[in-house]
């Protein structure tokens, strides 16, 4: 577990920092994915450019309609803030789930957004919870929408130059709610998912009129379960839709078998999963 | 004679502050001026033929000092193994290799990433062979793993054979007869113990040093047997055995797995010596996982058979045992561990054949109950089946079953007698503080409500205390290294001039907590205060003779040896102290550091005037050597026996298959108890390490024999986070095999808990009709098994 040799910057602003960026550097968060990778010496980057020390980046904002979580906010002050927990409770639950103490007091939940791995949980809060991905590099500004971040395993839209500077969670209104569960690899909730699900929903006058399910765990990427929303809007939110609706949780999912499950296994947990995160983002309306 | 202030007190542990607070001092900590850092290149591959293996590029990489192969250490032989029975390992591949992660090449170089570097930059080119990794594919000797060997299967332990000049009777014909009567019921289970991957926190470590003005070498390794290892390097370079001095320093965790010498120890010597540095090597985790042993890995068949009414008639068991693909240390012995406790704490007639087989996979031996865990776990898991097959509650049936009080010593099948024990009071004590019938209230509440509620049971005896010397005639010794054919136990204490204490032990702690617990021994025996008594261990110059700490052992053997040379240091000071009191030694009684004669408080003398006249000739009374030390050495007549009853409350989720792990409730008796504390921390480890086989571990070879669980992102250990708050409390039935009365509680956790997870799963599943679920009962197995069940 010995990297290979490596440059390291730290730069102490985004312009020196995109200056720094190329083909062959990954930018480094909490370093709690990215340096047991480098030590594996399965991700070898010429330059790691530290962002640590970038002034602006470690806020969590009320931006009104929206809020902003800085590319150096830890998971673990994801899982604390009120404000996501009344506005995006699926990701505020996803942090707080996420690894254990040390991790959550490192890791960023950009970082693990741009990680992107298919076993992650916080990426299923963000697709349930509207986010837009805020990518940064020399040449401008993108807008990413969650639903086209993640591209496959460990495989995000972030070109190698870019850097996320932060996501841009949507506020709740009135009759919006979502929640996350899952199971872990050590059982409970514990560990990264074996299986996961996060939902959003809007009820109005009794019915669902709007709703974004994912899955995570399953596949190759955290997943928008589109089948499940479209199943789901109209009806209204009884026991029986919501089963129903999550019958559909694997449509454009490729499930893959692991160590901690079957495909069949993987297939069944992501339907049980999608049903009790909308089962819960509902009571919590 | 002794007194009990300190005896039975939870005295804080002395080590705790350096180590709590990272100041302890590991082998990796060491940074000698000048040391070489090692890598070694491994195979990536399980099975293969080496034709061609080219070190000229690795070599000429910066700061290389030296690449080994085979050639370069040929003439040291193979690894030195103390039961030789099967292929020993070569210390570097020899022309091919015959596990994922054996070591191919040695690298040294002045930094640990260079070293990596060129290991990376070896050119090895493999014909790579289908390898064999089932074990029953292995024992079907289709195909075999060593050409030179005559079968994959290296040895077959049975019940009576093992030891041929006990001349012990074949129970099978019992077993089998009582199969056929009438009334016979016979309950039969196929299982399996997984592999298990050891994880010490603190990895493996050696660093050698070699001095050639005074031929002399000095290791540090982080090892639970210095003394061994000493041996192996002194017998490996042809040396005097006092020119080779290895220290343990703090070691960080062992559960066995640095109860071996390691070819990476002799090479670490081998290149200290051939490149004048000193010469350290760190195990990495995902070495820790691929190239240091495994434990467990048996599959198997347990038949019980008995009456209706819960008799016992007799037992069989035909396992499997995996070997891996060379045997080291104690290898191909582990399983006659388990061989001794196969009739557990029950009367009956035990059939028991375990064949040893080798396969592509890495080595196996000890790991925290070593054999026995897996012994009882057949045992106690068709105990179970058998009790819900005939309808009888599984603690009825154990107790209807138990040697009784009376009939201890009680001579089982195997030769060995259990030294003492108080079954079925026990299982009563822990009934009750579990509240039993309420958890199986609480449980048939839930059934109804249609939730899968389980409550499981077990019990076990283990075996421990290494050992009696008639071990030594089986082979289970360390003369192989050059120590004592039996496994003595030692120990020296001195009083010092200035009334301090100085335990020396040829035994050292990787946890346990030794410090304090000999200290406990010997303050306690002397009347001095604890924090007065320094304990010396893991340096095989203080100490020239020990064996080392493994087997649960410790306390209950080099212990012993301390308190009786405490008894004889005191018995010396008891005549100074009569000489200076102008009284009679034997009126003599030690308190709160001194002396007085019985009965008369005053006048008293306190220890450091017994100490100060000790080391002056012309103040010692006349017929007294000059000096206050003893050292004793003990070798225990029979191993000991300690006990113990668990209950686990579960909870499974029928949607998932996820079990949760409500409560666990233990009553373990391990004899007298010399720090409560300390055995309830010993006892809660090993808890989580049987729930860690329960429920999470599980090491994995493809049919490749790749390691699929090569890294703890793959190996998911128990955490505090997913355990309960253990509920713990014993009873106490001392041994007289020792003069302590201490039996050794080590391993007791460990062998205790899995099958107790298991009945409880069971349990859960029992509406649904499910009878037996393999370990580990991970979500994705227990949901298996439900669906299997609803069909
Ligand atoms: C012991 C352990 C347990 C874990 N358990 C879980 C778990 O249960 N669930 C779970 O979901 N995860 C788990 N993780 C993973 C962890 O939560 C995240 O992957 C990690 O925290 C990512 O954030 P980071 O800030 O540490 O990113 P880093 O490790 O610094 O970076 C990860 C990757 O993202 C890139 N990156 C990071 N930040 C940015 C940015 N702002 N812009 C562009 N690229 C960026 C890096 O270049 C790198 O490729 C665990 C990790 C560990 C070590």
């Amino acid at each position: 577990m010995y990297p290979r040799k490596f440059d390291y910057v730290a730069p102490s602003s985004l312009d020196e920092a995109f200056e720094a960026l190329g083909d062959d550097s990954k930018v480094m968060a909490g370093g709690m994915s990215l340096i047991p990778l480098m030590k594996l010496r399965l991700f070898s980057p010429a330059l790691v450019v530290d962002i640590a020390r970038i002034p602006g980046l470690d806020t969590l904002d009320d931006k009104g309609d929206h809020i902003t979580i800085g590319a150096l906010v830890r998971h673990a002050e994801t899982a604390a803030s009120d404000l996501i927990r009344s506005n995006a409770a699926a990701l505020s639950t996803a942090a707080a789930l996420t690894g254990d103490v040390q991790v959550r007091n490192r890791g960023t939940t950009c970082g693990t957004m741009a990680h992107a791995d298919a076993v992650a949980d916080q990426p299923a809060g963000a697709l349930a919870c509207g986010a837009v991905m805020i990518a940064q590099s020399a040449s401008g500004t993108r807008e990413i929408p969650a639903s086209e971040f993640f591209v496959d395993s460990l495989t995000s839209a972030l070109n190698p130059d870019e850097i996320l500077t932060s996501i841009r969670i949507p506020k709740s209104g009135d009759g919006e709610g979502s929640a996350y569960d899952k199971l872990g690899r050590r059982g409970g909730r514990s560990d990264y998912a074996v299986a996961g699900a996060a939902a959003w929903v809007k009820r109005s006058n009794g019915s669902i009129t709007e709703a974004r399910v994912a899955v995570t765990g399953i596949g190759t990427k955290p997943t928008l379960a589109e089948g499940v929303a479209e199943a789901l809007i109209g009806t209204d939110g009884s026991a029986s839709a919501v089963e129903a609706a999550a019958e559909r949780a694997l449509e454009g999912v490729t499930v893959l078998e692991d160590l901690y499950g079957s495909e069949e296994y993987k297939s069944h947990l992501a339907k049980v999963y999608a049903k009790r995160a909308i089962n819960q983002a509902l009571a919590s309306i | 004679m002794a007194t009990t202030s300190v005896m039975g007190g939870s005295v804080r542990r002395r080590e705790d502050p350096a180590l709590i607070q990272g100041m302890g001092t590991y082998v990796d900590d060491l940074q000698p001026t000048g040391v070489l850092q090692v890598a070694f290149m491994r195979s990536p591959v399980a099975r293969a033929k080496i034709t061609s293996l080219d070190t000229s590029k690795a070599k000429e990489m910066p700061g290389v000092a030296a690449i080994y192969t085979h050639e370069d250490v040929a003439h040291l032989g193979p690894l030195l193994a103390q039961v030789q029975i099967g292929k020993l390992r070569p210390l570097l591949a020899d022309g091919e290799v015959n596990h994922m992660g054996e070591a191919i090449a040695m690298v040294v170089a002045e930094n640990r990433y260079q070293a990596q570097d060129a290991a990376e930059a070896i050119d090895v080119e493999f014909d790579v062979v289908k390898p064999i990794i089932d074990l029953k594919e292995a024992a079907s000797d289709a195909a075999k793993v060593h050409d030179e060997l005559d079968s994959n299967i290296l040895h077959t332990w049975t019940y009576h054979g093992y030891w041929d000049a006990l001349g012990l009777e074949d129970q099978t014909p019992q077993v089998d007869a009582a199969m056929e009567r009438d009334d016979a019921v016979v309950v039969s289970l196929e299982m399996k113990n997984q592999r298990l991957i050891p994880v010490a926190i603190e990895p493996r470590s050696v660093m050698a040093e070699y001095n050639p003005g005074y031929g002399r070498f000095t290791v540090h390794s982080s090892t639970q047997v210095p003394h061994a290892l000493g041996g192996a390097i002194s017998k490996t370079f042809g040396m005097i055995a006092s020119d080779v001095r290895v220290i343990a320093p703090e070691v960080g965790g062992g559960f066995g797995s640095k109860l071996n010498v390691y070819n990476d120890e002799i090479l670490a010597a081998f290149a200290a010596k051939d490149l004048g540095r000193p010469v350290k090597w760190t195990e990495t985790r995902r070495e820790a996982a691929s190239s240091t042993i495994h434990g467990r890995g048996w599959v198997g068949t347990a038949t019980i058979v008995g009456t209706k009414d819960g008799e016992f008639l007799g037992y069989k068991l035909h396992a499997l045992a995996d070997m891996g693909a060379y045997s080291q240390n104690f290898t191909v012995a582990i399983p006659l561990l388990g061989l001794w406790i196969a009739s557990g704490q029950y009367k009956m007639p035990v059939s028991w054949t375990v064949d040893c087989v080798v396969t592509n996979t890495m080595t196996t031996d000890a790991y925290r109950g070593a054999g026995r865990p897996e012994a009882i776990y057949y045992l106690e898991r068709i105990i179970d089946a058998y009790a819900r097959e005939i309808g009888m509650d599984p603690f009825e049936v154990r107790k209807k079953n138990f040697w009784q009080p009376d009939e201890f010593p009680a001579l089982m099948g195997c030769g060995f007698a259990l030294d003492s024990g108080d079954y079925a009071s026990n299982v009563d004590k822990l009934m009750e503080k579990a509240d039993y019938a309420g958890l199986l209230r609480m449980r048939d509440q839930a059934r109804d409500e249609g939730r899968l509620v389980g409550v499981g049971v077990g019990s076990y005896v283990e075996v421990c205390g290494f050992g009696p010397a008639v071990l030594a005639e089986i082979g289970f010794s360390w003369s192989e290294y050059g120590l004592p054919a039996s496994f003595n136990g030692s120990g020296l204490v001195r009083v010092n001039p200035d009334a301090t204490v100085t335990v020396v032990i040829g035994t050292g702690p990787s946890g346990q907590g030794h410090e304090t617990t000999w200290a406990q021994i010997v303050g306690d025996g002397l009347g001095i205060p604890v924090d007065k008594v320094r304990v010396l261990h893991g340096d095989t110059r203080e100490h020239p003779m020990g064996i080392g700490t493994f087997g649960s052992r410790s306390v209950a053997v080099d212990g012993a040896a301390t308190y009786e040379a405490t008894l004889k240091v005191r018995e010396k000071a008891a005549k100074i102290a009569a000489h200076l009191l102008e009284a009679s030694a034997t009126d003599i009684v030690f308190e709160n550091g001194g002396a007085h004669v019985a009965g008369s408080p005053a006048p008293r003398v306190e220890w450091e005037a017994i100490a100060k006249a000790a080391y002056q000739a012309h103040t010692s009374p006349e017929d007294v050597e000059s000096g206050l030390e003893a050292h004793t050495s003990f070798s225990p007549g029979n191993a000991t026996w300690p006990f113990g009853s668990h209950i686990a409350l579960v909870e499974v989720d029928p949607d998932t298959g996820n079990v949760e792990l409500l409560r666990y409730v233990g009553v373990d008796d391990c004899g007298n108890e010399i720090n409560p504390m300390i055995v309830n921390g010993q006892i809660h480890g090993g808890i989580a390490q049987g729930v860690g086989q329960a429920m999470f571990e599980d090491a994995v070879y493809d049919s490749d024999g790749n390691l699929l669980t090569g890294s703890l992102l793959d190996y998911p250990l128990p955490t505090a986070a997913d355990l309960p708050s253990f509920e713990l409390d014993r009873t106490v039935t001392p041994t007289d095999v020792n003069p302590m009365g201490v039996k050794g509680v080590g391993e007791a956790g460990t062998i205790g808990t899995a099958h107790t997870i298991v009945n409880a799963v069971v349990d859960a599943l029992e509406p649904l009709g499910v009878k037996h679920v393999d370990m580990p009962l991970r979500p994705k197995r227990v949901w298996q098994a439900i669906q299997e069940a609803r069909g």
